[in-house]
């Protein structure tokens, strides 16, 4: 499935773009002029890498600092321990759209921890 | 270079090793751990592993296949340091000798006195330890939790989300008033009230009391409460000690290398000897922004630093370098996500930008003079990140200037 996600003129370099597709999906514009798009869970607990820090081609849990390559969203170290998915970017007339991965994804195991931790939810 | 021997096989240590590689080092790399366990993560120690949602196995630092290609002597504690030849000394009087060392031992809890062979008293530290906590959490009972700092907040957030009735004292106003400063400080720790755990400030603990040892052995028999400075005793069926840690140093008394409450650095991790360089918990390094040494037992640092201090260690010093980002941490309390960067003890004013404390959900910027020094995310991930950087865009400008 292919899916316009916002034009290129619309999304600077160094910043970030979230698609609320199901799971969500986040499209960088590299501080080098790249585009690449992954999902946007991180791997490890319910958090938006789009809301992460985003140093050349790696992106930073904005949680708990596992960084994810954007080329391979292979993480670098815990407590991430799974890659995020890639998907394919096609950029048209100016519209960045994203070619959604066949893939199963790697989504967190629901935040069971955080409401054993939480108590009351 | 032809071998360099990293002391310390936790983040630090890992961190230092992979650097190395990935700087290009392909000599001989000894990993020397005083731990029998290969490098495992600890900020789940004192939360998802004491549940149970995070297993041994998950902590594992080495990623599947990962392959570094060093010699690791696991279960080994270093006793001394020889620096003229760099000589790594190891309690079973074996030697190692290298070109290149990189000093990563961390810190040690510290213990509550009175409570040493008592059952029931805690610290979190180690796996080791971990392990028998979370074995005494299973029984439920009364917890005692004594500190004001992220361990003791944590390990509170944690037992209470099991079902144990659970006390938090401290010495501070509030948890945590050292770190996020006062009025923060008291704003986050409302959460403990919220989610039922009692909370004692104010006071400190003289130590703990135990029951009659039943005979069997030589033990001292079980905790049964915890003693207060100002005279109350607090019965307890457990008792944890998140009293803060000292840096271990004590192997490296006379060797030469300089220490002042940890490995006293420079701003890339370089020590008082050439060909030694010190990473992680023990390590002190300068800091431009404070112009002082500190010491910062932060993961984050633990992981981004040994690459600074490796590319010194390979380059004899000579390596360019930048400053490094603003010390940088987070803390899961029931289930909301609190982070911080920066200097809290730097800032002269405080103010919330966004958000409300009374929601548990805000953040607060620190300022000197206007300019910010520190910011405090609770619950607003997104927008603490772009202070957050902002911050260390800051921080690289003062360290080029």
């Amino acid at each position: 499935m292919v899916i316009p996600a916002c034009r290129l003129d619309d999304l600077p370099r160094g910043e970030s773009h979230r698609l609320e597709t199901d799971p969500p999906v986040a499209v960088f514009h590299t501080e080098d002029g790249e585009i690449y798009a992954i999902d946007d869970t991180c791997t490890h607990q319910d958090a938006s890498l789009a809301d992460g820090w985003l140093e050349g081609c790696w992106v930073e849990c904005p949680l708990h600092a596992s960084k994810f390559d954007l080329r391979t969203g292979g993480a670098d170290a815990p407590p991430a321990r799974l890659p995020v998915r890639t998907h394919e970017v096609v950029i048209e007339d100016g519209v960045i759209h994203v070619v959604l991965s066949d893939a199963p994804p790697n989504l967190p195991p629901s935040c069971t921890a955080a409401r054993l931790i939480g108590g009351s939810a | 270079m032809k071998t360099v021997a990293i002391v310390g096989a936790s983040l630090a240590g890992l961190s230092a090793a992979r650097s190395l590689r990935v700087q290009g080092y392909d000599g001989r790399l000894l990993v020397i751990g005083d731990e029998s366990h290969r490098p495992y993560d600890r900020p789940p120690l004192s939360k998802e592993f004491l549940t149970g949602a995070v297993s041994e196995a998950e902590l594992a630092l080495e990623t599947d296949g990962e392959d570094l290609g060093a010699e690791w002597i696991l279960g080994a504690r270093a006793v001394g340091l020889g620096t003229r030849d760099r000589t790594v000394r190891l309690a079973d009087d074996r030697e190692v000798r290298a070109d290149g060392v990189v000093i990563a031992t961390g810190a040690t809890a510290r213990t509550l006195p009175g409570s040493d062979g008592l059952a029931g008293v805690h610290v979190v530290r180690t796996l080791d330890d971990a392990r028998a906590l979370r074995d005494d959490l299973a029984l439920g009972g009364r917890l005692m939790v004594v500190g004001g700092g992220f361990v003791g907040a944590e390990v509170a957030s944690t037992a209470r989300g099991m079902g144990l009735d659970v006390t938090l004292v401290v010495a501070g106003p509030t948890p945590l008033s050292g770190v996020l400063g006062p009025d923060m400080a008291a704003a986050v720790s409302l959460l403990h009230g919220d989610h039922g755990v009692r909370l004692l400030c104010g006071t400190g603990v003289r130590g703990v009391t135990g029951g009659p040892a039943d005979g069997s052995g030589t033990d001292r028999g079980r905790v049964t409460a915890v003693l207060l400075d100002d005279g109350r005793s607090i019965p307890a069926d457990i008792v944890v000690a998140g009293i803060g840690a000292t840096p271990c140093t004590g192997w490296l008394e006379g060797s030469g290398v300089a220490l002042d409450n940890g490995v006293r650095c420079g701003t890339d991790g370089t020590t008082s000897v050439p060909g030694v360089v010190a990473v992680g918990d023990c390590a002190a390094w300068y800091d431009p922004a404070l112009t002082d040494h500190r010491r910062i037992e932060h993961w984050t640092g633990a992981k981004e630093r040994p690459a600074t201090a490796v590319a010194a260690l390979l380059s004899g010093g000579t390596a360019p370098f930048a400053p490094p980002r603003p010390p940088y941490f987070w803390s899961d309390q029931y289930g909301v996500r609190i982070q911080f960067a920066g200097h809290a003890a730097q800032a002269d004013s405080v103010t919330v930008e966004d958000g409300d404390p009374a929601d548990r959900s805000f953040l607060a910027v620190y300022r000197r003079a206007g300019h910010p020094v520190a910011v405090l995310g609770v619950d607003r991930t997104k927008v603490f990140t772009r202070w957050r950087r902002q911050l260390a865009t800051a921080a690289a400008q003062a360290g080029v200037a």
